[in-house]
């Protein structure tokens, strides 16, 4: 069997697939990657299906030896350096690793969250039917827990196949205001408040981790005081407490909570949201319901054509131009990520 | 009896919030339990998971596969033969350690209401809890049935950290705590019974809409009854219910 060691790795490092969905009636929150759309264009560029589990990096990065076999790995998400044997590895691009190669993730340069894909998937068993680390649990991950130096990964597959692949064209970065529903408790707000939190500009704080993004702003109004009886939360879900100020409800959330909630996140603008550093300015816009739908749709069917523009790595024209041209930087990450020296 | 019509609230793309009431009812509870052991055999198209709570019930869905006006008319169809009664649901017999170390607000909640702590007990093991929902960590009850008599509003000051296990009271609510977490309600025991344990073959004992029932134990079993549990024991027994 492949397998490859830790020799060094940031303290939020992950193992994350789509996420571990059945339990919230438990009370056990799904986790999961918090940029499902870089998990899916990791996976696809090392042949994989979109919800494998990955290795997640949180800002800082994380240096690895295969100790065993042959593997084939693949970088997504926040702008991070893949180098392997000291060479850095194309964006977008797959690499194909032997027994001593050491390769190394660096720091995100841009966004927050980056993933490690490997082709067949890591060889760790799932736990109540996910790999997804969920911390407060002490379920999934590696033995219900995160990732530390000293670690060794066992790998599905033991020898890869064909050639190293690229991902041509990536899809640009998403701008503009992030997309919400209004609800389920909009009604508890006043229409100022209403009108302040989608007017405004708000700050992602310091306090942004895999649990929750607090922003920093204009304070929201209650219509009624900010208690309600406890109910069930989804991720993205923006909820608003006594401070007035949002919170953004993230993978490691709880299942219910009993603070007002105005707004959720669309599903396919969380990803964008969730690469936001602290220090970054964002909008809101809400849209209806079915708009959401049709958008997350939209999203799903381009992820799935990214499949058709998979190609042979090599036989295509990598040059630094046409890097730039491509605006990959970020890949779907906003630009307007403001570089936070003390993430990095 | 008839079913009155819930709000229909939008939790972004992915769920809806089945809303029954605002306010902590076992007339609304019974119907999200309801709800959500319908929807829980008719395995709708698109539809990922239910979790029931006090007043609703967030059905968690697939946007790609179906939508939330599918979904609600489907619900809505299905809302008039919700069953309110179960007849009878699974019941938990759970040893409780009162008082003492195990829990140390005993005493305090049993001046507040002028009783001994014995009849504090008394009327905290005596009752017949549903469980109205799961929630805020894994396994954690939120148990409705408190006898009104001894409902003590929360804390003003939070503890940082109260142990796996507790047995709480705050405001009209008890509970069963799962895990060692923050907490402003009132420690009045402990059980060693594991509601969530990793790695047991059965992950999770008690499921919202069961029956809970305390029994008081004598101290010195804690030891014992705490070795078997983390051995993977339930020590939390099934008993017949009627």
């Amino acid at each position: 069997m492949a397998e490859i060691e830790i020799l060094d790795c940031g303290a939020a490092t992950t193992i994350q697939d789509a996420g571990r969905y059945g339990l919230q009636r438990f009370g056990v929150g799904p986790a999961g990657a918090m940029d499902r759309t870089a998990l899916a264009i990791a996976n696809l560029l090392v042949g994989n299906t979109p919800h494998e589990a990955a290795i997640e990096f949180a800002g800082l990065g994380g240096r690895f030896r295969v100790t065993e076999g042959e593997i084939r790995i693949a970088l997504a998400g926040a702008d991070a350096v893949l180098t392997v044997e000291g060479e850095a590895v194309p964006p977008f691009t797959s690499a194909t690793l032997r027994a001593g190669d050491v390769f190394s993730v660096g720091p995100t340069r841009s966004g927050l969250f980056a993933m490690l894909a490997f082709a067949g998937g890591l060889g760790v068993p799932p736990e109540l039917g996910s790999l997804s680390l969920h911390m407060r649990a002490g379920i999934g991950g590696l033995n219900g827990r995160g990732l530390r130096p000293g670690d060794v990964i066992p790998l599905r597959r033991d020898r890869v196949e064909g050639d190293d692949l690229v991902l041509i064209d990536p899809p640009a970065a998403d701008h503009g205001p992030i997309r919400v529903v209004l609800g389920p408790q909009d009604d508890h707000f006043t229409a100022e408040g209403i009108e302040t939190f989608l007017s405004s500009t708000y700050t992602v704080s310091q306090q942004a981790d895999r649990m929750g993004y607090r922003l920093s702003g204009p304070k929201v109004a209650h219509a009624n005081g900010f208690n309600i009886v406890s109910d069930g939360i989804v991720t993205g879900a923006i909820q608003i407490p006594g401070s007035g100020e949002p919170i953004v409800l993230m993978a490691d959330r709880q299942t219910t909570g009993g603070y007002p909630k105005i707004a959720t996140i669309i599903s396919c603008d969380l990803p964008r949201f969730a690469q936001m550093r602290p220090g970054s300015q964002i909008t809101f816009k809400a849209i209806p319901v079915q708009e959401a739908i049709e958008a997350t749709r939209a999203h799903a069917r381009r992820i799935e054509s990214l499949r058709d523009r998979l190609q042979i790595a090599g036989s295509v024209d990598l040059s630094s131009e046409r890097l730039l041209s491509l605006n990959l930087v970020g890949g779907f990450v906003c630009a307007r990520t403001d570089l936070n020296e003390e993430f990095a | 009896m008839s079913v009155p019509s819930p709000r229909f609230l939008p939790c972004g793309d992915t769920a809806v919030t089945v809303e029954f009431g605002s306010e902590i009812s076992p007339a609304f509870n019974a119907l999200a339990l309801g709800l959500d052991a319908a929807l829980r055999d008719a395995h709708l198209p698109g539809v990922i998971e239910t979790v029931p709570t006090y007043r609703s019930v967030l059905v968690q869905y697939d946007p790609l596969v179906t939508s939330p006006d599918a979904l609600e008319a489907q619900i809505r169809e299905a809302l008039p033969s919700i069953d309110q009664r179960r007849a009878k649901p699974r019941r938990w017999r759970v040893p409780v350690v009162y008082g003492g170390a195990y829990g140390i607000d005993l005493e305090d909640v049993a001046d507040r209401h002028a009783i001994s702590p014995n009849e504090l007990i008394r009327r905290h093991s005596e009752a017949v809890y549903t469980v109205a929902m799961l929630g805020f960590l894994p396994g954690f009850c939120y148990l409705a049935g408190l006898d009104p008599s001894i409902a003590t509003p929360r804390r003003t000051d939070p503890r940082a950290v109260t142990p796996a296990g507790t047995i709480a009271i705050g405001g009209a609510q008890a509970n069963i705590a799962s895990l060692e977490a923050p907490s402003g309600w009132h420690l009045i025991g402990r059980t060693p019974a594991r509601p969530f344990m990793p790695g047991r073959e059965r992950v999770f004992l008690i499921d919202a809409g069961d029956e809970v029932v305390f029994a008081p134990t004598p101290e010195e079993q804690w030891d014992r009854l705490d070795r078997a549990a983390a051995a993977g024991e339930w020590v939390a027994e099934e008993v017949s219910n009627g």
